[in-house]
């Protein structure tokens, strides 16, 4: 019988791996894309501003809501607006680490690299944002360090500087900037290196052969070749800046994010298509950005 | 005018490892230069510091007379063709070729009109826009020299550049590369384990053996008077005697034990062990009475059948004159 079993999926092996790929096909077919549409679909429906109910029947009005409100707009612009920071910033602090890790580190270095990259995310996530919170804190470690180096007067500087600054670190927009970038900067770093990894020793070698300075090198042959593992690092740190809600609730300025509305939305305010709307922002972003990279040759070295 | 390249007393150590132990040797400009020995010899060792990936933990490597020891790769007006090609994937043909011109800051225009004529040269002008993932090993291959000769550098570094490529493409390839060097009149220094490639293409074959110049000759020499019994087996198979002197498997004449050995020749019985045919000559691999393996190779129509036969006693014979005495190892 076992033989018959065999031999059957032997003969047809394609039916075996089709039978293979039902059950994960299902689950992001079903669970994940389908409860997706069912939110996305929700933001073609309004509420209905006196009964707080849902009027089920398709309109723009929600969209309207969120591109007309200058309050929702701000939200929109804020997030996207520190989500390209944080982006920009873990790009060039992950780049040489993740240059480090793959062509120079060798043996038991590397492995402490990967390890030291990674342990950060075996604790918990809620633990390290409130950890954050009392570092930068007004009388926390960080301002305590600088006024012992004699630097409280460049800290108290960069606070008062408008649109980042704040009364301290944690209550200012550069401090939920630094947590971001700290937060997301290992989803930037393993990509880079596994780009980079995946870069043949002899293609740098050919280009000091034929004279490029090590800086050309970088610029026409490394960057370029490693831009696969950059795109995919940064959809990672853009999506999730644009989506989390914690780290804007425990650290930084009062200005609302875009992950903070869309739980508040649904779940204090029980205004589902609005969520559901805020929610639709950072896919359009996100395929936006994809276009951009595409258009701009991120891919072609795949 | 001074040598191309020389390399004084050179030394480099990785770990325990010698891989260039006190190599010295000079390379005359225009001059085809092959560096033989088997992997591990130190020969790819020789390359990398001449191209400048490695540097020299003592001695001096100097190019057209200056010490270059200390000079980066891109200082040096020395190009490589690549064992695995390392041509730029993200690039077109075009672009890869006028890499070392683009760098440089040449003109657009000349760019394109110089990488267009050194693509002509390697026969693949209309190729220019293509990626070289569209290319065929061959093809490849001719794209990395045109890569590595657009600049025209003083010395080419090949780094067993046809080891990938099928038998007949690397007989072609080697035709062609002699034709070029003699046409363009550049120095090639070729790194290479087939001595067949080193002894038909080079004007002098180095010969390497861990990371110890063995022996540096034109190929003639090389093959009639190897000066150690290492060379002796490495270029042309040669059978090693007592490890004394070494007898080329040509010059071995195979007849039945007990024949009459003319005079002024030597003879050695032995067992053989197998034959093999060969087309213009049969293979005989023969052991002899204390144990050493002998192997000659004659036209089958010089022994009679019954010395061809596995487990037959056999007189190996070969003239004085054909014994070339070998330095002690």
């Amino acid at each position: 019988m076992t033989a018959f079993v065999s031999t059957f999926f032997y003969r047809r092996r394609s039916l075996a791996v089709y039978l293979l790929l039902v059950p994960p096909l299902l689950w992001f077919g079903i669970v994940y894309l389908g409860s997706l549409f069912a939110l996305l679909a929700q933001s073609f429906y309004a509420i209905d501003e006196f009964t707080a109910t849902i009027v089920r029947r398709v309109t723009l009005a929600t969209y309207a809501q969120l591109f007309t409100q200058r309050a929702n707009l701000d939200i929109v612009l804020r997030t996207t607006q520190m989500a390209i920071a944080v982006t920009l910033a873990a790009a060039v602090i992950a780049f040489p680490i993740a240059n480090f890790m793959a062509r120079h580190a060798r043996g038991r270095v590397k492995a402490f690299f990967y390890v030291a990259v990674m342990l950060p995310m075996w604790t918990s996530y809620l633990v390290k944002v409130y950890a954050w919170r009392l570092i930068l804190a007004k009388e926390g470690i960080l301002s305590w360090c600088l006024a012992a180096l004699g630097l409280d007067g460049v800290l108290e500087g960069v606070l008062r500087t408008p649109g980042i600054g704040g009364p301290s670190l944690s209550s200012s927009y550069l401090g939920m900037f630094i947590v971001f970038v700290y937060m997301w900067l290992p989803f930037m770093i393993l990509p880079i290196a596994a780009a980079l990894e995946r870069v043949p020793a002899s293609l740098l070698a050919a280009s000091a052969d034929l004279g490029a300075t090590p800086a050309q090198t970088f610029w026409r042959v490394t960057l370029p070749l490693a831009l696969p593992g950059v795109a995919a690092g940064s959809i990672f740190t853009f999506s999730l800046t644009l989506g989390d809600y914690i780290i804007p609730s425990v650290v930084g300025a009062p200005g609302y994010f875009i992950g903070m509305m869309v739980y508040q939305q649904q779940g204090m305010a029980g205004n589902i298509p609005l969520a559901a709307a805020f929610s639709v922002v950072p896919i359009v972003l996100i395929g936006i950005y994809l276009a951009l990279a595409r258009r701009a040759g991120a891919f072609d070295a795949l | 005018m001074s040598a191309a390249i020389e390399f004084r007393d050179v030394r480099r150590v990785f770990g325990a490892i010698v891989a260039v132990d006190r190599v010295s040797f000079t390379i005359e400009p225009g001059e085809f230069f092959s560096m033989l020995g088997p992997s591990g010899s130190g020969k790819t060792t020789c390359l990398r510091l001449i191209a400048g990936f490695e540097q020299p933990d003592a001695g001096e490597v100097c190019l057209d007379g200056l010490d270059v020891s200390a000079t980066a790769p891109y200082d040096r007006n020395v190009n490589t063709v690549f064992q695995d090609y390392a041509l730029f994937p993200h690039m077109s043909v075009l672009d890869n070729v006028t890499y070392a011109l683009r760098v440089r800051r040449v003109p657009a225009a000349e760019c394109r009109r110089r990488g267009e004529e050194m693509l002509a040269l390697v026969k693949l002008a209309d190729t220019g826009a293509r990626r070289p993932a569209q290319l065929s090993g061959g093809q490849k291959q001719r794209v990395a020299l045109a890569r590595a000769l657009v600049n025209r550098p003083k010395v080419l570094l090949l780094d067993e550049p046809l080891g990938a490529l099928d038998l007949k493409l690397r007989e072609e390839m080697q035709l062609e590369l002699r034709t070029l060097q003699r046409r363009l009149g550049i120095t090639f220094v070729y790194v290479t384990h087939d001595q067949g490639e080193a002894l038909s293409m080079s004007d002098h074959v180095a010969v390497f053996n861990s990371g110890r110049l063995e022996q540096l000759d034109s190929p003639q020499a090389l093959y009639t008077r190897p000066r150690t019994a290492f060379v002796a087996r490495f270029v042309g198979g040669a059978n090693v005697i007592d490890g004394r002197y070494a007898v080329r498997a040509e010059h071995i004449t195979v007849a039945i034990a007990g024949a009459p050995v003319p005079a002024g020749a030597v003879c050695i019985e032995g067992t053989i062990l197998d034959t093999q045919y060969h087309g213009a000559v049969r293979r005989w691999q023969v052991r002899t009475a204390d144990d050493q393996l002998i192997t000659a190779t004659r036209p089958e129509s010089d022994t009679a059948p019954a010395a061809r036969e596995p487990g037959a006693r056999v007189a190996l014979i070969w003239a004085r004159g054909h014994q070339i005495p070998l330095m002690a190892d």
